[in-house]
């Protein structure tokens, strides 16, 4: 079987980068193979690497409370790419954001609280149903 | 649990893995009767185990620090009234991250972030509005600003000039622990070399200029934050101390005249006994270091003052009332570790920034143990424990094993460099996540007592939206005042900051310069930016 291939990164200016590093070798120790960009990555920056990696999934983290404003930018971003892979969304997201995200586009949302194995079998579904 | 099982019961440990005994005796403790009391010391005298201060909260309780800032300056400065007239004691400014990272609120990838985690702060003008009329020769503030500390300390001279206030009256603390932000905050901007250098030259420049200032309070709160346990988070905190005064005497400062000033940070959490022991040992270990490694004669430049913050990562978005008692037993910890001042997190912090109600409480937390328990009238009560002394003991040996560790890598900058602490945190918060979710470590709520996510309260909690014209306005504002500024004046400032910066002298004279003449902070560090590079971590594994 073919390793989904993930891209993860922290956009915007925050630095909590516990979460993605432990999501990254969560979905790294089930199988998948993942490409980490760091900090401060820009929305351009972001599909640029999903793009020449071949992503299926591109996952972001954003605990300073700008998720929407950033998730809008990167969604449009991979709009005008043509980038045709799914956007999942981790950090500190009240509940009623997790709607509001879901409606712009992001394929999924983990907002804290949620368990490190619901994240990993989350987002691995959601490469599967891109291969197939 | 373990009895009724087959498997071979497993060790029971403190949180950071020390083995705990059913009871604990004289026995436990090393040495003679003689022996303790020349450890302990009492209460104001070395080696300070029992505290830096004779009378400790009976002659004052710790300062109640409450973490505040979003929005404008006006935001900040409402909820700064608020929290005074709710017997807050002091400050704590948040800003927003442009400002941590040297970004006017105009910059492209400040705009979604203008506002939000804190102050957002263009220019000494937006400073001396965030204090309006609050009286700055009477309120300690505290600063939580690290790349930009510097630039901020100048734009915070700035306004209390325009008070009328003298240097010589102001009282606070500037976070200015740049290493740590390598370690585990990431709020860095330059490489660890030149950001060393310019948190040393406002040590070096309030070692003069501000009496009454700590120039800086250095920490691993975030590293355990992050991911790593008590014992490294005191051996990196006494690593970064090391490498901060080394660079100073480098200079030929005299360890004895600014190492008073210094501050620390320590995170408490949940393992009451030892986060109290691991308190208690870090007033040892910082006695110990400044006397043998750099020849203190001077006992205040021994003595370990600390902010202690309470730890976010232990809080759960599930049931979140029950932070609230989480809150009150890692208040009660720092207390009996005898901390100088005190910020109890808001029990909505794992799923929002905190909502004015949520911080409300936190302040009451600390007034109801400081004045209703009675845990304040004697210093340090749970000195002679058997399990306490013994886990002080321990925690200070396991630490100074850590901190030679990181001493064989070249110090703290160095070990930074080469990624040896980062890949520490990383490994151990995949670690805790997983003992979570495989319920090894139980955490009420979340894998053990845990209710339908539709039942629990923070689904209903509507969040608190942040203004959206509030960049827009922001923008707006720092461009009238750019517009209405002496251009002149301003660019000569800018040219000489560059000068100071690129010849290696103290940039903190020229950046308050800067900042009088108007210059924003993007344009400050836009210099810095120019003359250093910026920094990228490699990657973590």
């Amino acid at each position: 079987m073919i390793r989904p291939r993930i891209v993860l990164a922290k956009p915007g200016l925050d630095g909590h980068d516990r979460g993605v590093k432990v999501v990254a070798m969560g979905l790294r120790d089930a199988g998948a193979e993942v490409i980490y960009l760091g900090l401060r990555v820009r929305p351009e920056q972001l599909v640029a690497a999903a793009l020449a990696e071949d992503a299926s999934v591109v996952g972001i983290s954003v605990l300073s409370g700008a998720h929407v404003p950033i998730t809008r930018q990167i969604l449009a971003a991979m709009r005008d790419a043509g980038l045709e892979a799914s956007l999942v969304v981790g950090g500190t997201i009240p509940a009623a954001d997790v709607r509001v995200l879901c409606d712009l586009g992001a394929a999924a949302v983990f907002p804290s609280g949620v368990l490190l194995p619901e994240v990993v079998s989350g987002v691995l579904a959601i490469a599967r149903a891109r291969a197939a | 649990m373990a009895a009724d099982g087959a498997a071979a019961p497993e060790a029971v440990t403190t949180d950071s893995g020390i083995p705990v005994a059913p009871v604990y005796t004289a026995a436990d403790v090393a040495g003679t009767p003689e022996d303790l009391s020349a450890r302990l010391g009492l209460p104001g005298q070395p080696p300070f185990t029992r505290g830096p201060y004779q009378s400790m909260y009976r002659g004052r309780l710790w300062t109640m620090r409450q973490f505040a800032g979003y929005g404008s300056a006006e935001d900040t400065n409402a909820r700064f009234r608020f929290l005074l007239g709710q017997g807050q004691t002091a400050l704590s400014v948040a800003f927003d991250l442009p400002t941590q990272l040297g970004y006017d609120s105009a910059d492209e990838i400040a705009r979604p972030e203008v506002g939000r985690t804190g102050v957002a702060i263009d220019s000494a003008d937006d400073m001396a509005d965030l204090f309006g009329g609050l009286p700055l020769g009477q309120i300690s503030v505290n600063f939580t600003i690290n790349a930009t500390a510097p630039i901020i300390l100048a734009t915070y001279l700035v306004a209390a000039e325009r008070q009328g206030v003298a240097r010589s009256q102001l009282t606070g603390t500037l976070q200015n622990d740049i290493l740590k932000e390598f370690l585990a905050r990431k709020a860095y901007m330059y490489p660890p070399g030149p950001s060393l250098r310019l948190a040393a030259d406002v040590i070096e420049f309030a070692a003069d200029a501000l009496p009454r200032f700590n120039p800086i309070s250095i920490t691993g709160y975030h590293a355990r934050e992050a991911g790593c346990n008590a014992i490294q988070e005191l051996a990196l905190t006494m690593a970064s101390a090391i490498a901060y005064c080394a660079e100073l005497t480098g200079r030929g400062l005299d360890f004895d005249r600014f190492a008073p000033r210094l501050s620390f940070h320590f995170a408490t959490t949940l393992d009451l006994f030892e986060e109290v022991a691991k308190l208690r040992a870090a007033r040892r270990m910082w006695y110990a270091i400044a006397t043998e490694r750099f020849g203190a004669t001077n006992p205040e430049a021994a003595r370990l003052r600390f902010f202690s913050g309470n730890s976010g990562s232990t809080l759960t978005a599930q049931q979140p009332l029950n932070n609230v008692i989480r809150s009150t037993i890692q208040c009660l910890g720092a207390v009996l570790g005898g901390a100088q001042s005190i910020h109890v997190m808001g029990y909505d912090e794992a799923f929002q920034l905190p909502s004015e109600e949520a911080v409300r409480l936190s302040l009451r937390t600390q007034q109801i143990i400081g004045l209703e328990t009675g845990v304040s009238r004697t210093a340090d009560p749970l000195a002679g424990s058997y399990f306490v002394e013994h886990l002080t003991d321990e925690i200070e040996a396991r630490a100074w094993d850590i901190l030679a560790e990181i001493d064989a890598l070249g110090g703290a900058a160095s070990a930074l460099e080469r990624g040896v602490p980062q890949s520490w945190i990383t490994q151990a918060a995949y670690q805790a996540e997983r003992d979570i979710a495989e319920g090894r470590r139980p955490k009420v709520g979340v894998n053990i007592y845990a209710t339908p996510a539709e039942d629990d309260p923070s689904q209903l909690i509507e969040p608190a939206r942040s203004d959206p014209a509030l960049a827009e306005r922001q923008i707006a504002r720092t461009a009238s005042r750019q517009a209405r500024r002496d251009a002149r004046a301003c660019a000569q400032a800018l040219d000489q900051l560059r000068a100071v910066t690129s010849f290696g002298q103290n940039v903190m004279p020229a950046l308050v310069d800067a900042a009088r003449a108007g210059a924003t902070v993007g344009e400050m560090a836009g210099v810095f930016r120019a003359e250093f590079g910026e920094f990228r971590e490699p990657a973590p594994w």
